[in-house]
């Protein structure tokens, strides 16, 4: 089974562009789902607690 | 480590002496080797330069065997607890010797600036000899106040930060110090080598091989610490600034690594061929060249604002929320701009333009920063008109937005060809690391000084007011300048007659922009003078400052 360059180049851009952009829009989803609020308002605050 | 010299140190006592830990033998092997390395490569040396360094080397790990072993005796079998009454015992001594370290490198590291913004505006004033010329200064000038003052404010922050945060102290009895001051040893290589006239031709990585293996070891170092202490966390999430911190450390290494890949020519040499060729090599060299911007100048420094803004203004951050997508979309578009320092070049015009448009891009992730640090203000923009050092965080992120705002504006292909190899390059570089990479550390250290030596606060705030306005004059006779001076050597350079002939010679170019060149050092004098008012305020708070509430803190302030 040979490949040229021109389909490994393809299937790199390609699958490089979906898997990148799929992680970014999991982090996202992440980042704004209702139910991380809680812990997102409390992280906020870590620098501001004295210990 | 150093004062660590409380109780008996008689070494005639007959109870058995408890062994030096795993860590301390480590490097008390490692040193010794390298030693003997330098030893014999100060020897065999193909050049003097090369000599002088390992000369360096070798009393450099003769030294850190030293201060090992001593600090082994002191300690007498004793390690600092992890907690005391239950706070944290969090490791100082790093951070307070790496702030002063900033402190020092920044005033030579200013002065030097001053002093080639001076020999561009008159050239006698290169001494005419090869250790002062431009060429040997101008990198001197970039490390010093890159490496040397934005690396140990980063440490030191770094090291502040991830402890805080992670309500954890640091471990390692040799760890922390051998980071610090094997990082500060590579500056010092660094330097010397430059003024020597040791160097490879990559612009912001110009120490040679041996430098770079050595920077390598301590990055790793450093890596492993953060992360050992992130991982001693008592707070189960881990706070973004930390994130910002992680995403410098490992990019740095990455970058590092791939873009000093070379040959020496000899192991007893200082002279090394970089592996990469031709336009490759350019490319590296601006993928490097570009994400030192993004993660050392970017991300490092906005883990300082993700801490020090929210910290001194009392405030939790505006938006979690934001910061988590800023930060990923930061690290996946930075990666990709570098090659829009190679426009109209050898390099491929489609990957040109991919640089292009992940500059323009990554406007956006840049901004989200800036609203997310200017809006922790919200609802108390009344402390910038009483706290200065406020103020200074304010105001860094605002060039912050100015300067991710200009950067994406040049990085395009027709603004470019008016703007690439002018002075206006110079007045953005320096809207970015005068306004912003300076002034979020001096906002840092102003406030971590205090805390760290158990001040209340700085100690003269009126006195930060006169740093804060003469050095903002400063800032911009700097930038206005260079943008009328880059903007009319563009111009200049793209005249023609009417008769299809260059209008101007390089040489009246050159003449037109003097007036320039002298208002741009007397701008860098007026940051020098405020960078000295700083060191003077500094000092004073450690010496006479007014020390905190005594009593219940007790705990805050462990002894080191």
């Amino acid at each position: 089974m040979d490949f040229s360059y021109e389909q490994v180049a393809v299937f790199a851009q390609q699958s490089g562009l979906l898997y990148f952009f799929l992680i970014f829009a999991a982090i996202c989803v992440y980042a704004l789902w209702p139910k991380n609020k809680a812990k997102f308002d409390h992280a906020a605050q870590i620098p501001l607690e004295e210990d | 480590m150093v004062s660590n010299r409380h109780g008996a140190t008689n070494m005639t006592a007959l109870r058995a002496k408890p062994l030096m830990s795993l860590e301390e033998i480590g490097y008390t092997v490692f040193l010794g080797l390298l030693f003997l390395y330098c030893v014999l490569a100060a020897g065999k040396a193909v050049d003097p330069g090369f000599a002088f360094h390992a000369t360096l080397g070798a009393i450099a790990s003769a030294a850190g065997i030293f201060l090992i072993v001593r600090s082994y005796i002191d300690r007498d079998g004793r390690v600092e607890p992890d907690e005391i009454n239950g706070k944290p015992n969090y490791n100082l001594g790093p951070v307070k010797f790496a702030s002063i370290a900033a402190m020092f490198w920044g005033i030579a590291g200013f002065s030097v600036g001053i002093w080639i913004a001076l020999e561009l505006a008159f050239p006698l004033l290169n001494l005419d000899l090869p250790w002062t010329t431009f060429g040997r200064m101008r990198p001197l000038h970039t490390s010093a106040v890159i490496f040397a003052f934005g690396g140990n404010v980063l440490l030191a922050t770094s090291f502040y930060v991830v402890q805080r945060t992670s309500r954890a102290r640091m471990p390692g009895l040799v760890t922390p110090w051998f980071v610090i001051l094997g990082y500060n040893m590579f500056i010092v290589i660094a330097g010397t080598g430059y003024l020597l006239g040791i160097g490879q031709s990559k612009e912001y990585a110009e120490p040679e091989w041996y430098a770079d293996l050595w920077l390598t070891i301590v990055w790793v170092a450093y890596l492993l610490i953060f992360l050992a202490t992130l991982w001693r966390r008592k707070e189960p999430h881990i706070y973004v600034a930390n994130w910002f911190y992680l995403a410098f450390i490992v990019t740095i290494a990455m970058l590092h690594i791939v873009n000093n890949a070379a040959v020496p020519v000899s192991f007893f040499g200082s002279k090394s061929y970089v592996v990469w060729a031709g336009v490759q090599d350019a490319m590296v060299q601006w993928w490097y060249g570009h994400n030192a911007v993004g993660f050392f100048l970017t991300a490092g420094f906005l883990a300082i604002m993700y801490y020090f803004v929210p910290k001194r203004a009392n405030r939790p951050v505006y938006s979690y929320r934001l910061s988590i997508i800023h930060f990923w979309a930061l690290i996946f578009l930075y990666i990709w701009a570098g090659p829009h320092h190679l426009h109209y070049t050898a390099l491929p015009e489609w990957a040109s333009t991919l640089g292009m448009v992940f500059s323009v891009m990554l406007w956006m992730p840049s901004w989200g920063g800036m609203i997310n640090g200017l809006m922790t203000l919200s609802g108390a923009w009344d402390k910038l008109r009483t706290d200065p050092v406020l103020r200074l965080l304010v105001v860094s992120v605002a060039f912050y937005g100015m300067s991710t705002f200009e950067g994406p504006l040049m990085s395009v292909k027709a603004v470019n060809s008016l703007s690439h190899y002018t002075d206006w390059t110079i007045g953005h570089v320096h809207s970015g690391a005068l306004g912003w990479v300076g002034y979020v550390s001096f906002g840092a250290l102003y406030c971590m000084v205090p805390w760290i030596w158990g001040k209340r606060d700085v100690y003269s705030l009126k006195l930060v007011d006169w740093h804060f306005w003469i050095s903002t004059l400063g800032i911009v006779l700097y930038i206005t300048s260079m943008w009328v001076s880059g903007i009319m050597q563009g111009l200049m350079w793209r005249a023609y007659t009417e008769l299809g002939f260059l209008q101007y010679s390089f040489v009246e170019t050159v003449e037109a922009m003097h007036p320039y060149y002298v208002i741009r050092a007397m701008g860098g004098i007026l940051f020098l003078i405020g960078a000295l008012i700083m060191a003077f305020n500094l000092y004073m708070t450690i010496r006479h400052g007014e020390a905190e509430k005594p009593a219940a803190d007790v705990a805050l302030a462990p002894a080191e």
